[in-house]
């Protein structure tokens, strides 16, 4: 009997019915559009989590439903962001340029305007020449390929040339850590071509929109809730499958889906490369609305804070991810932007700006150790659904074996 | 009281009056420096950088014995001027304000004078060091070797052509070898810079030819130093006689481009430049007319081809200079002879001195190798010390721990609390590292006891909490520390550096990290080997079932194993911190290479990390080498090749091999 995709996870109305509802209340609260309540900057901030909670269903998808701790998707989301930057920094700077040209007696020759466009660009970095790797840049549709394309084949690869030679677990973590850390130091260079440590500034300005940035938040809140609402019913469907079955499979034994004839690299490319492009979607949405990108954005660090968010709201369920991202990254904003108030303990004073990161790495040990289903296992309490309990000395030689308690009920 | 005091000043007057003569008179007898200073009388009184020179040639080179002190007291201010006859005399303040001199020729003590009557000479800092440098002829044959020893130094850091007639003279009478052999060295290299004789100097090559001395490459560069030039003819009826020629160019060859060629002509004065698209546009912008040139709309003008023609117009009515055509720029480079001149004439000696110059090359290159060895192991050994506790947690337990970096920093920091508390440095460290050790056992025992020990079946659950505790120690560092780089001082017997000649040299500091790494070493070997800890540590990686029905508490067992990696890591951050800043991000800086190390070298084998570590310097260092300019390249190229030798060697370079292997 076929049962359709929405009632096999009804979940998922229920996620993009909430999107929506947030969307939309958001939007008329807003200062560009509504009520006002809510300011522009705050608008901004909202549109940011919503692409977080993007990277976080990939990352999830990844490691929750594959079991690859990927410690690099943060580097995917920083090129994504790079790529789309390119493009807005070098059309703005052209229309700047074309302005400023236009006062001069005689009317500018393209080398010459492209040339004042490079000054004007790689200036900080000592050069004027514009580098090989902006050879698309005048152009919005083959930058916005990119996007995709760069992320996309890099993760290809080095998936690749990772699960090819059957390199997992905290190797394949380290292997990615290391790669993220190789790109952010490549990326920090002055001769990248990618301004080095100063990065891709002035990107939230729209080239050619004359609209305020009251209304293009709105427009990027728009588009962040449309991608994350995409993103979601993507990665929804693709669990559901016969290809979630077999990732699912592979992150509980590799081996066996291996043995039962699955090409599990085949798998796991796929998916890896899906969600580094997902989480370049992700980036080029996120850029715009910080306005600015640069090389410390892809530390390596940045790729674990992923992995705690995920983490937090709890792995292997896509909306586990979502409440995780927008929750973590919500209160983070809110305890380092100084809002949080201080506690005085009499002789010292809690300053929440200097403690947060300890909370927030002591509560994440604390998941870990205590409830490793995350946030989103308060909905199993909800549901009343029940796993069995694998308590008890092993039956087998190996950890994931039939425990005692299970075989004797 | 009034007649007293006028008493008093008569008979003082009278007494002054009286030396005053008895100066003239001696002066008169005396031998004739006090000549040759009054021939120069208005320069040396008003002295001037510019201007000296003749007055302090004519005191060097007049051959008296009193020319050395003359110059000694005038560089030191003490040489006054007696305003009633313009002479000159070393000046002493007395204690009743007067000033006491004394004759240059004979040393007679004259008496005080006011110091109205006299005139103290200032020499500014630039006459000074004229004055020094015409000294040094003197103080060459000092009788202290202190003295000597200034002179040859400054003789070394500033050569003077007319100083090697004295150097060569002092050398034969020098009592102290070691002053002896240094002057000897000068008079080489000085010969070769400045002898007048060019056999001489060829000679003086091929002695010095072969020494590795920083000294003697600054003597050869100098002269065999190449500026491009340009004669008009042809090749070889224009060969330019007067010039050493290095090498005749043809442009286009050799890294010598015809426009290079052509600038050079310009430059030269032999050429008219070519009409750039800025000249153009500057042409174009002024002879504007009615938004018109020469034809043309100014808003047709956006593109080059249209600028050309319009110039071409404007060049024809002969309102510009007209573009110099590519025919015109070949015939211009065919009509010139372009050239490479050496900056010594001799040609004799600047072929000695390139072929010394490029068997000093050949030497230098093999000894910059063995700099280059020692510098990768002294990398190596940074990167073994930070590993070698992973090698222990993660390569035997195979424990992943990412707080590791952090245990680095804990022991960096405790090592600058302890030089809070104990200023002595030496005493510090001593005291340093078993505090650093118990710090980080302690903390390394209390993170396994609460948290890894809950996670030993989940290695991915391991790295995430233990990334927790990372961020949060951090934080907490910041926190206490605050964000600046807090000092952790060497004691004074490890600063400087190991020097075997001038290019290769080692830090005493990085000797001491590499003993240290050979220590742990040592120690990790003894520990797993040799003791009871070691033995059951073992067992328990193997198979934790069975060594406890053995007997062996593998709970009690890993925690000690995890606090003993831990305490190294500590161990390892006080040495760290002797080298890098200590930060609250001094750990992260080193964790990923530490994880490759480990990870690359092969898990669970100390020797394995011992070759990744190797591998991880040397391969650093070869890459800056090649691209000494950025190391943020060479870090990233390591980290990409050990990506791809991951690929050849997943199990690293020393990998496990049957039941020890695990999987």
């Amino acid at each position: 009997m076929q049962h359709s995709f929405i009632s096999k996870n009804p979940s998922v109305l229920v996620f993009l019915a909430i999107l929506a509802l947030f969307t939309l209340s958001v939007t008329l609260l807003s200062e560009g559009l509504g009520l006002g309540l809510i300011s522009t900057s705050f608008v901004k901030t909202l549109g940011k989590t919503l692409c977080l909670c993007l990277i976080a269903v990939a990352m999830d998808l990844v490691w929750g439903f594959t079991g690859i701790l990927s410690l690099g998707h943060f580097a995917f989301f920083g090129l994504g962001g790079y790529m789309i930057g390119m493009w807005l920094m070098y059309e703005r700077t052209r229309l700047i340029v074309v302005q400023s040209l236009s006062q001069s007696e005689i009317p500018p020759t393209q080398s010459e305007v492209v040339d004042a466009i490079g000054n004007q660009i790689f200036g900080v970095v000592g050069s004027s020449e514009f580098p090989l790797v902006w050879i698309f840049a005048d152009s919005l549709v083959l930058q916005l390929a990119l996007v995709l394309l760069v992320p996309g084949i890099l993760a290809l690869v080095f998936g690749w040339l990772a699960f090819r030679s059957r390199v997992t677990g905290v190797y394949l973590s380290i292997l990615t850590q290391a790669m993220t850390l190789a790109l952010a130091l490549y990326l920090f260079q002055n001769d990248s071509g990618l301004r080095g440590n100063n990065g891709l500034s002035g990107l939230q300005n729209l080239p050619g929109v004359s609209a305020s940035q009251d209304a293009v938040s709105l427009w990027f809140l728009w588009a962040s809730a449309l991608a994350l609402g995409l993103g979601y019913l993507l990665s929804a469907w693709i669990v559901s499958g016969k290809f979630g079955s077999a990732i699912r499979g592979i992150r509980d034994n590799e081996a066996r889906v291996r043995f039962l004839g699955y090409s599990v690299v085949s798998y796991k490319l796929a998916i890896f490369t899906l969600t580094a492009c997902i989480a370049a979607i992700a980036g080029a949405l996120y850029y715009p609305q910080a306005g600015i990108i640069n090389p410390a954005e892809m530390a390596p660090i940045a790729s674990i804070y992923l992995a705690v968010l995920v983490a937090i709201g709890g792995r292997g369920r896509l909306y586990g991810a979502v409440i995780g991202a927008a929750l973590v990254s919500l209160l983070s904003t809110w305890f380092t932007g100084g809002q949080a108030p201080d506690i005085s303990l009499g002789f010292y004073t809690i300053k929440w700006v200097d403690w947060w990161l300890v909370l927030l790495g002591l509560s994440f040990v604390a998941v870990t150790l205590f409830a490793p289903k995350g946030i989103g296992g308060l909905v199993d309490y909800w549901t009343n659904r029940q796993t069995p309990d694998r308590h008890g000395a092993d039956l087998g030689p190996d950890d994931g074996a039939l425990r005692e308690q299970e075989a004797l009920k | 009281m009034k007649n007293l005091l006028f008493a008093g000043l008569a008979i003082l007057l009278s007494c002054l009056m009286a030396t005053a003569q008895e100066v003239r008179q001696e002066v008169r007898q005396g031998p004739a420096i006090q000549a040759v200073l009054q021939e120069h009388q208005a320069l040396i009184a008003k002295s001037s950088r510019k201007t000296i020179a003749p007055a302090i040639d004519a005191i060097a080179n007049s051959g008296l014995e009193q020319a050395q002190t003359v110059l000694q007291v005038w560089a030191e201010k003490k040489m006054w001027m007696r305003k009633s006859d313009l002479q000159f005399f070393i000046g002493a303040p007395t204690e009743n304000g007067l000033i006491e001199l004394t004759d240059f020729d004979g040393g007679a003590v004259l008496g005080a004078l006011p110091k109205a009557e006299v005139k103290q000479l200032k020499p500014n800092s630039g006459v000074r060091a004229l004055i020094a440098t015409a000294l040094v002829r003197f103080q060459l044959s000092d009788p202290d070797p202190a003295r000597r020893q200034d002179a040859l130094t400054s003789l070394q850091r500033d050569p003077d052509a007319t100083l090697l007639a004295p150097l060569r003279a002092s050398i034969p009478a020098e009592p102290d070898a070691g002053l002896k052999a240094q002057k000897q060295r000068l008079e080489r290299l000085m010969t070769i810079g400045y002898d007048s004789d060019t056999q001489a100097r060829i000679a003086a090559i091929s002695d010095m030819s072969g020494g590795l001395g920083v000294d003697l490459r600054a003597t050869l560069n100098p002269l065999v130093a190449t500026t491009r030039n340009v004669v008009a003819g042809t090749f070889p009826a224009a060969r330019p006689e007067t010039a050493n020629v290095a090498a005749v160019l043809t442009p286009g060859q050799d890294g010598f481009s015809q426009a290079q060629a052509y600038e050079l002509l310009v430059a030269k004065g032999l050429a008219p430049p070519r009409i750039t698209q800025a000249d153009i546009r500057a042409a174009l912008t002024a002879n504007i007319k009615d938004e018109q040139v020469a034809g043309f709309a100014v808003t047709e003008l956006d593109n080059d081809a249209t600028r050309q023609q319009a110039y071409s117009v404007l060049a024809n009515s002969g309102a510009v200079s007209p573009f110099v055509t590519d025919d015109q720029v070949a015939a211009a480079l065919q009509s010139h002879v372009f050239f490479d001149s050496f900056a010594d004439p001799s040609p004799k000696v600047t072929t000695a001195a390139v072929a010394a110059l490029r068997n000093i090359d050949a030497k230098v290159s093999l000894n910059q190798a063995v700099d280059l060895t020692l510098d990768a192991l002294s990398l190596a050994s940074i990167y073994f010390l930070a590993a070698i506790g992973l090698a222990i947690t993660f390569g035997v337990m195979g424990v992943i721990n990412m707080a590791h970096g952090e245990f680095i920093m804990m022991g960096a920091y405790t090592g600058y609390v302890v030089q809070q508390i104990i200023p002595d440095h030496t005493l510090s460290i001593i005291v340093a590292i078993p505090a650093a050790f118990a710090v980080t056992f302690a903390a390394g025992v209390a993170m396994e006891r609460l948290v890894i020990r809950w996670l030993y079946a989940r290695p991915l659950e391991t790295l995430l909490a233990t990334f927790g505790i990372s961020i949060a120690l951090q934080q907490l560092a910041k926190n206490i520390f605050g964000t600046q780089a807090r000092p952790l001082t060497s004691p004074g017997w490890l600063d400087g550096a190991w020097a075997l000649n001038d290019v290769v040299s080692i830090s005493y500091i990085r000797i001491a990290i590499f003993c240290l790494a050979l220590i742990f070493l040592g120690i990790f070997l003894y520990i797993m080997k040799r003791t009871r800890l070691g033995l059951e540590t073992r067992a328990v990686t193997q198979n934790p079932n069975m060594a406890a029905s053995m007997g062996i508490n593998p709970g009690w067992v890993n925690m000690l194993t995890f606090g003993l990696g831990s305490g190294i890591a500590g161990v390892a951050g006080v040495a760290i911190g002797l080298f890098a800043k200590v930060t609250s991000e001094l750990g992260s800086d080193y964790i990923v290479q530490s994880f490759m190390t480990v990870v690359v070298g092969g898990v669970g084998n100390i020797w394995g990390t011992l070759a990744g570590a190797a591998m991880v310097g040397f391969l650093q260092k070869g890459i800056e080498w090649l691209n000494p300019s950025n190391t943020l390249a060479a870090q990233t190229y390591m980290i990409v090749f050990i990506i791809i030798f991951i690929q050849f060697r997943p199990r690293g370079i020393i990998a496990l091999k049957g039941r020890a292997a695990g999987d």
